[in-house]
């Protein structure tokens, strides 16, 4: 079983994200990356499927900063091959990042493709779907169980309301990964540094980045408080405080 | 790990080496000490003496079984006791967590802390440009080494906790208080410092040690200054004993050792009496395992009114608060295991000792000991107060 991993770098929630003076686009002085959580699952599922019925893992990331961190740690769990895709990939939309995927994801000739079925910066739709679109093949997401038969695979898809259906899917096809059947695991950074000396990462090459398709960013802030929200100031003692004076008021305590 | 009896030797001479003096493994008696003194020994399927039997039985796969090594809290309790001082805390006990941890058999709590430790360079998952934060609004202003740029006398390696943990940072605060009191020169790394590394090391991660130890090693060579001091006793034992192997050498004091030295000019600011009674908790890497003992009590008994009375374990004998070797990221697995804190225990004691105030001088210690106040019957007049946070009281301020 050939078993394809896309993923993608998104920002790292632990820093305040800042607009930059553009007001169109997060500031990238301060910002740092991070693998999307839902993509870090992928590659857990992935490398389940491989240690349950053998095949190869192949793991495929746009060339971003901390991306060799990122293939080599899915090396370090059991990824056969890492590619990252060279590029202008700062400022690009899924629409770009699903046709630059597209075009590496047809050479590897994939059985199976998983990505993420969200993340954090998904302004124009996950990159699943798109992906899936591109490459012509069925796509599911949401999914949290993968089993694997003969050119098919079964799948526990959520529904919200905690349902969970069981649905067959004929091979290729393109799994947007909700979570893995475990959880990610933790591999021991001499293991990593053992990776970043033994492994390689193979190169390609994206030939340009077409975003037609995407939404234009007119304008980018922070959450800003509504006419009706009554906004609480102060020490965490403070704010208690209030909340305790304002429940009292309402009758509530 | 395989039952190959050549592997298994060779796992037998990882630990033999792992550590200064590992080969007085091969001296073990069996007499049962370690096991008998360790605080969760009772639950541990292989307690370090059986541990040790089945590594010479060539049946450590026997014990690779297990995850009752997660209860070992790094304490150093087995290791003081050994009659013939076989360091099996960061030896045998830490070198089967790496193997755990190699093979992927990990607890998820201890999971986050290491990933964190490796991304953020702390444990909590904090910013590291946020290591400083502590410091806004506090006059004189701290001196950040990488915005002065001068040098300075004393640089002070915060720590992890002490820079992020709310109710620990009141404790940094303290300390910053006394050492301006005193007009030290002191400056510290900010979101330069990394986590020191020890209890990571000490939870089996032996790579993610090496690699924060070489970044605060980066740190350190830039700036000038004469000495570290610490508030952290684990930061202490990593910079004294174990850093000099990854050659980064530097002189450090734990801040006790520090203000111990200066008593002399400490005793003048000490104004108001502390009128209670006191039971100073020794942490574990700062008694046990470094010896030292007598400077935070000479500290504490220089603070007029205040009577230090001892608590039935202490000195090389002191109980574990529970959050060493990783103990502080397996909270939910051991209370699973043992149904029993460490730190509920220590607080009892407390109680029996009639002391009205636990002093500790580690960062992990006053939440845990806080947090057990709160479920130990009687124990809710307690108060836990860090020395720092004493000597800020006597001096009235």
């Amino acid at each position: 079983m050939n078993i394809v991993i896309v993923v993608k770098l998104v920002p790292d929630l632990v820093e305040e994200l800042t607009i930059d003076t553009s007001g169109i686009a997060l500031d990238t002085a301060w910002l740092r990356l991070i693998i999307n959580e839902f993509d870090d699952h992928a590659i857990e599922q992935g490398i389940l499927l491989k240690e349950r019925g053998g095949g190869s893992v192949t793991v495929v990331a746009p060339d971003i900063e901390g991306v060799d961190d990122v293939l080599f740690t899915a090396a370090a769990k059991g990824a056969d091959r890492l590619i990252k895709i060279k590029g202008d990939f700062a400022g690009v939309n899924n629409h770009a990042l699903a046709r630059a995927f597209t075009v590496v994801v047809k050479e590897l000739q994939p059985d199976l493709v998983l990505t993420g079925v969200q993340a954090n910066n998904d302004l124009d739709g996950s990159v699943g779907p798109l992906l899936a679109g591109c490459l012509e093949m069925p796509y599911i997401g949401y999914i949290s169980g993968v089993s694997l038969g003969e050119g098919k695979s079964r799948v526990h898809k959520e529904y919200p309301g905690g349902l969970i259906a069981e649905m067959d899917v004929t091979l290729p096809a393109v799994l947007g990964i909700q979570a893995a059947e475990q959880p990610p695991r933790y591999v021991a950074v001499s293991k990593v540094r053992q990776m970043m000396k033994t492994s390689t990462i193979e190169e390609r090459t994206a030939s340009g980045l077409d975003m037609a398709g995407g939404p234009t960013v007119s304008r980018m802030f922070q959450t800003e408080a509504g006419q009706r929200a009554t906004m609480l100031t102060g020490s965490p003692d403070e704010v208690a405080t209030k909340l305790v004076g304002i429940f009292k008021e309402l009758g509530v305590l | 790990m395989t039952t190959n009896g050549a592997v298994e030797h060779s796992f037998y001479d990882q630990v033999l080496e792992a550590t200064p003096n590992g080969e007085r493994l091969r001296q073990c008696l069996q007499c049962g000490d370690c096991s008998g003194i360790c605080p969760f020994g009772y639950l541990m399927i292989h307690p370090p003496s059986r541990m040790i039997a089945q590594l010479r039985a060539d049946r450590f796969e026997k014990v690779l079984e297990t995850d009752t090594v997660w209860m070992c809290v790094s304490c150093y309790a087995c290791t003081a006791v050994c009659p013939i001082q076989i360091p099996l805390t960061p030896g045998l006990m830490a070198r089967t967590k790496e193997e755990l941890i190699l093979a992927g058999n990990v607890p998820t709590e201890l999971q986050s802390a290491l990933e964190n430790s490796q991304r953020y360079g702390n444990p909590l998952g904090e910013s590291p440009r946020k290591r400083a934060d502590w410091t806004t609004g506090i006059l004189p202003e701290v001196k950040i080494l990488g915005k002065v740029k001068q040098k300075v006398d004393v640089l002070w390696f915060v720590g992890d906790y002490p820079s992020y943990h709310p109710r620990v940072q009141l404790i940094t605060k303290a300390l910053t208080k006394v050492l301006n009191a005193l007009g030290v020169d002191f400056g510290i790394l900010g979101p330069e410092e990394s986590s020191d590394g020890d209890s990571q090391r000490l939870a089996g991660e032996r790579g993610l040690f090496e690699m924060l130890a070489e970044k605060n090693g980066m740190a350190f060579s830039k700036y000038q200054f004469n000495e570290i001091i610490t508030t952290d006793p684990h930061a202490y034992n990593a910079i004294k004993n174990e850093y000099p192997g990854l050659d980064i050498s530097y002189p450090i004091r734990h801040y006790t050792e520090f203000l111990a030295d200066r008593l002399d000019q400490l005793k003048p600011l000490l104004k108001h009496e502390v009128k209670a009674r006191v039971a100073f908790h020794d942490p574990c890497y700062l008694g046990r395992a470094n010896g030292i003992f007598d400077q935070p009590r000479a500290i504490l008994q220089a603070i007029p009114g205040l009577e230090l009375v001892e608590m039935s374990h202490n000195h090389k004998n002191s109980l574990c608060c529970g959050g060493g070797g990783g103990g502080m990221w397996l909270d939910g697995f051991q209370w699973e295991k043992a149904h029993v804190r460490l730190s509920e225990w220590r607080v009892s004691e407390a109680l029996a000792a009639g002391a009205e105030i636990l002093a500790v001088a580690c960062p992990y210690e006053s939440p845990r000991f806080e947090d057990a106040a709160k479920t130990v019957q009687g124990a809710g007049q307690l108060k836990v107060s860090d020395i720092a946070e004493l000597l800020v009281e006597a001096m009235g301020n």
